[in-house]
């Protein structure tokens, strides 16, 4: 299975490329329309502030390009990457995202941020999470969350084919690998019976 | 709820780990990337490489290292040890590493933190304090304690906070290699102090201490007492889950 990783210029993607790697996907980090279009799946990562990289991202010509692709094919974003799958952000300058899930994102209540750390989604597995901000979407959309300080964190989103991570599940050991695998083989069973 | 994190710390020169002595349970006891998955698959939440090497050759060996590392062990990944610059940190997070800990070269250069976590976001930048208690006061030390500088913990802590610092690491000089408790004043300081993570280092001897230290802050960081097997990061996590203190167990198996 070939994932593209977009590549702008947002943060460390070279962890992401070793954990998909290590589960037997062939990664390319790119930012090259045709490779885009070829890829079985696509992979948005992101660290940083959603402004600048709406704006990386715009710079680089592949936004048209993406809300097209995640209508034809499974499209993980992670951290920042869930982050600008959603409509909008208060995150310094107000900014629109990719618009592809309703729902925009806020900076959390809870007094201690940012957010670091392990904690417990799903059967009370952890996994790895580091942000300020989080998204507020209606809650058919998310798969599971996370409690911070009595806050309720979206940690897997999805809609359609997108699915968004707010935590990293490549620094999240032997579990946040399984998410990803479980992810590869939604993509594989899409390719072989989606289209 | 958010765990509190044990962080075993692993000295590296010359691309081996020194100090790793009773490894029993491994081929190759000075073999980074053994060491790490031995302890990956002991629920370490992180590692750290301190990176002790002295010669020149210091930064390509520990960027294999932490490549090497980084293609089998999936949790987070702190290097610290003669980090000089930008293109330092560049480098050492395309190898792998997922944060940096700057120590002399934070209190040298300031506004190189606040440039850091600018270009790499926060979450990548940890300051290094090593602290001690002198003359009624906590003082900043750099070059590996060989320095006192007239910074005081506490005010430099917030400093760092404020240019972007997204972690503190704290280590005590007092209690350093002594194994009889961290120096919970100055978590206590600290924790008043500032609100981004704290991990205490140095004194801890037994899982107990380092339920004294979780009780104050979010994680530790663990040495000796692991490396000796005088303890092993399960158990330490045990303890402080009896004592209420909420901890990551890893229950998916490893491949």
């Amino acid at each position: 299975m070939k994932v593209a990783v977009i590549d702008y210029g947002m943060g460390n993607v070279f962890n992401v490329e070793r954990a998909l790697q290590a589960i037997g996907c062939y990664v390319t980090i790119t930012n090259d329309p045709v490779v885009i279009e070829a890829a079985d799946a696509i992979l948005l990562p992101g660290v940083g502030a959603f402004p600048q990289a709406m704006q990386s991202l715009n710079e680089t010509g592949l936004i048209p390009l993406l809300k097209r692709s995640a209508q034809e094919k499974p499209f993980l974003g992670i951290c920042l990457g869930m982050q600008l799958l959603f409509e909008s952000s208060t995150e310094g300058i107000p900014t629109e995202g990719l618009g592809l899930i309703e729902g925009r994102v806020e900076r959390m209540r809870a007094k201690r941020l940012p957010h670091v750390g392990w904690n417990s989604i799903l059967r009370d597995e952890d996994v790895y999470f580091v942000h300020s901000y989080h998204v507020v979407t209606d809650p058919v959309n998310v798969i599971a969350s996370a409690d911070y300080m009595g806050e309720d964190v979206p940690a897997i989103v999805q809609k359609g084919l997108v699915t968004g991570m707010q935590f990293h599940p490549e620094k999240s050991g032997a579990f946040g690998l399984s998410l990803l695998k479980e992810w590869k083989e939604a993509v594989e069973r899409e390719i072989t019976t989606g289209h | 709820m958010l765990k509190r994190r044990i962080i075993p710390c692993l000295d590296v020169k010359d691309g081996r780990v020194v100090k790793g002595i009773e490894f029993v349970a491994l081929r190759d006891i000075g073999d980074p990337v053994e060491i790490a998955k031995y302890y990956d698959a002991s629920g370490a939440d992180e590692l750290v490489f301190l990176d002790i090497t002295a010669s020149t050759e210091r930064r390509q060996t520990m960027l294999d290292v932490v490549s090497a590392v980084a293609r089998k062990v999936f949790i987070p990944l702190t290097v610290g040890g003669g980090i000089r610059s930008l293109e330092d940190i560049s480098s050492l997070l395309k190898a792998g590493a997922d944060k940096v800990s700057l120590n002399t070269l934070a209190v040298e250069s300031p506004d190189l933190i606040k440039q850091a976590a600018d270009r790499f976001g926060s979450q990548c930048i940890v300051i290094a304090i090593d602290v001690k208690f002198e003359d009624d006061e906590y003082f900043v030390y750099t070059y590996g304690g060989k320095h006192r500088t007239e910074l005081r913990a506490v005010d430099w802590a917030k400093q760092v906070a404020a240019l972007g610092a997204g972690e503190l690491l704290v280590t005590s000089m007092n209690q350093d290699g002594r194994q009889s408790g961290y120096d919970l004043r100055i978590l206590d300081l600290l924790r008043d102090a500032v609100d981004i993570p704290i991990i205490a280092s140095g004194g801890a001897g037994n899982a107990n201490h380092v339920v004294d230290a979780l009780e104050k802050v979010d994680a530790a960081l663990l040495a000796s007492i692991l490396h000796d097997r005088k303890t092993t990061v399960e158990e330490v996590k045990h303890v402080c889950s009896e004592h209420n203190l909420p901890m990551r167990f890893v229950t998916t198996p490893t491949d």
